[in-house]
């Protein structure tokens, strides 16, 4: 498969090289005192957060600034822990996510079911810094950890007639209080699903960590997906089981209102939600009480590497 | 009696927050949310998304206003104390947080784009909504006072108020169109306006279908 570079960085962008390396010095500094776990802890992640070893992938396609950690885990949704931003925070630190098994079956060579650290090796970890932008109008920066989705595809060696691939959120009432009670926002386990040449694309992302650590419960522990040019409802949490398909899988928001999200839900200032333009953006993090929006981009500015996927489609028609 | 030497700072107190101090109470602890939630943006305590919460306090508040202006009626009727006199500090509250709420979203939210904030109004459903909830609110919050009732007359002005339905149920409806899924609270708030406002519609049927005490002067007149 051609790996387009990305080449959306401006020259401008790049942070000059003796300020980058300042704070690569400030940040090995402060790890040494302890000071990112310090914060980590006061941001409420779990006991079990670790440091995660990854290097820098060159599809780290922004130079912005980071989301701060602080906002990225505490302004969630995660619908299976509550539907306010702030419940996943407040929720999540119970959930159980050791061990954790993920069913791979359909279309594949071995259908099996996985432990999760199985599948992802910690030497293959790369730090992928993404935009993330929210079908709500807002937007973030965050330094995932993972894999590239594909890398584990091929080795599940998928059958010829396999053409989606599926995924599928953990349910467990017992500890996603969101799964309890008379208001159950949305059907559960929570599903989505892509093409499987977007599955493939070297964006996509398994993601186990952010900001050099595990992923934070609230985030999708302890495995998610990352499709940094699509809606961030298509960031599937707390994967058990990826299926490949012959036929376009059901995906929760669509089921949800197919009127309103469709199986794509692709980043495109041109095509409206419904109920709100989806022309602008609020950076979260950025400016605080008096933030102004910025412009969305096309396919959240992840254009030029992916815009190729949709060549002939009619993107109004495929929300 | 101290009313009819009033010094001018006591005439405006008395204009700004009525006389009784049940009503000023009401009005200095109906602006606490208000006055706390502006401390909290400034002092960058809302949270990942302040302005958003910010308009969100504000324009709950407005709704919750509200439902306490629809209360009162149906509390007296059903046994519980009367408090009428108060249901106008309860409604211009009600305006003012709405009055709050409108300026975040074109200020903070938009940052005075008037043509973003005009095609919002024209497309967007919730927007046209939450406005119309909004301007319904301005003719009652103008005639809000002694001498607007006067000039209108009791009747007039009566059926003039009872906009605030339409106010209440355009608010209520504007929650719940600008969530995602269906949670809970906008629903419990709908709710609630719905509740209100049924009891109104039964309360009038029942008096026509059922001759009560209201109806038996006029038979005696006949």
């Amino acid at each position: 498969m051609l790996i387009r570079r990305p080449s959306d960085i401006q020259p401008s962008e790049i942070t000059p090289r003796d300020q980058y390396l300042q704070r690569r010095q400030f940040m090995a500094g402060a790890s040494a005192l302890g000071l990112c776990t310090a914060i980590a802890t006061m941001c409420g992640r779990t006991a079990q957060a670790a440091p995660l070893q990854a290097g820098k992938s060159p599809l780290s396609t922004t130079e912005e600034p980071l989301t701060p950690l602080k906002d990225i885990t505490s302004y969630n949704n995660y619908y299976e822990f509550g539907t306010e931003k702030g419940d996943p925070v407040r929720n999540a630190h119970t959930l159980t996510i050791k061990p954790w098994k993920i069913k791979i079956d359909g279309l594949v060579a071995k259908p099996t079911d996985y432990d999760l650290d199985d599948l992802i090796k910690p030497t293959e970890l790369e730090e992928r810094v993404y935009r993330m932008r929210c079908v709500e109008g807002w937007s973030m920066v965050i330094p995932w950890v993972g894999v590239p989705l594909a890398r584990l595809l091929q080795r599940l060696e998928p059958q010829a007639s396999a053409k989606y691939v599926a995924f599928e959120t953990l349910v467990r009432p017992a500890e996603m209080p969101g799964q309890r009670g008379l208001f159950q926002p949305l059907p559960w386990p929570y599903v989505e699903g892509l093409r499987l040449d977007e599955a493939m694309h070297p964006l996509t992302t398994l993601a186990v960590g952010l900001y050099g650590e595990t992923l934070p419960n609230q985030n999708g522990a302890p495995v998610r997906l990352v499709v940094p040019w699509k809606y961030g409802f298509k960031g599937i949490k707390s994967i058990v089981r990826i299926s490949l398909t012959d036929k376009q899988p059901p995906t929760t928001w669509n089921i949800a209102n197919s009127g309103e999200y469709g199986f794509y839900s692709n980043v495109n200032p041109a095509v409206d939600h419904p109920r709100w333009s989806q022309a602008t953006e609020r950076r979260i993090g950025e400016g605080g009480l008096f933030a102004k929006r910025r412009p969305t981009l096309l396919f959240n500015g992840y254009a030029e590497q992916v815009a190729s996927l949709y060549n002939g489609m009619d993107l109004k028609a495929n929300y | 009696m101290a009313a009819t030497r009033k010094s001018s700072a006591g005439r405006w107190r008395s204009v700004a927050l009525g006389s009784d101090p049940v009503r000023r109470a009401i009005y200095i602890l109906g602006m606490l949310p208000a006055v706390s939630t502006f401390y909290f943006a400034v002092m960058d305590q809302l949270g990942a998304d302040p302005q958003k919460t910010l308009e969100r306090t504000l324009g709950l508040w407005a709704l919750r206003f509200l439902i306490a202006c629809l209360a009162i009626t149906p509390l007296r009727r059903l046994g519980g104390p009367n408090l009428v006199r108060y249901r106008r500090s309860i409604g211009l509250l009600a305006f003012y947080y709405a009055a709050l709420h409108l300026t975040v979203y074109t200020v903070l939210d938009q940052g005075l784009d008037l043509a973003a904030i005009w095609a919002d109004i024209l497309k967007r459903p919730y927007i046209t909504v939450g406005m119309l909830a909004f301007l319904v609110l301005v003719p009652l919050a103008v005639t809000s006072n002694a001498a607007m009732i006067k000039r209108l007359g009791g009747t007039a002005w009566q059926r003039l108020h009872r906009l605030i339905y339409l106010a209440a149920g355009a608010a209520a409806v504007h929650f719940i169109m600008l969530v995602k899924s269906w949670p809970a609270e906008p629903l419990i708030y709908a709710a609630l306006v719905a509740g209100l406002l049924l009891f109104r519609l039964l309360f009038k049927l029942q008096r026509r279908t059922r001759p009560n005490r209201r109806a038996r002067p006029e038979a005696a007149r006949a």
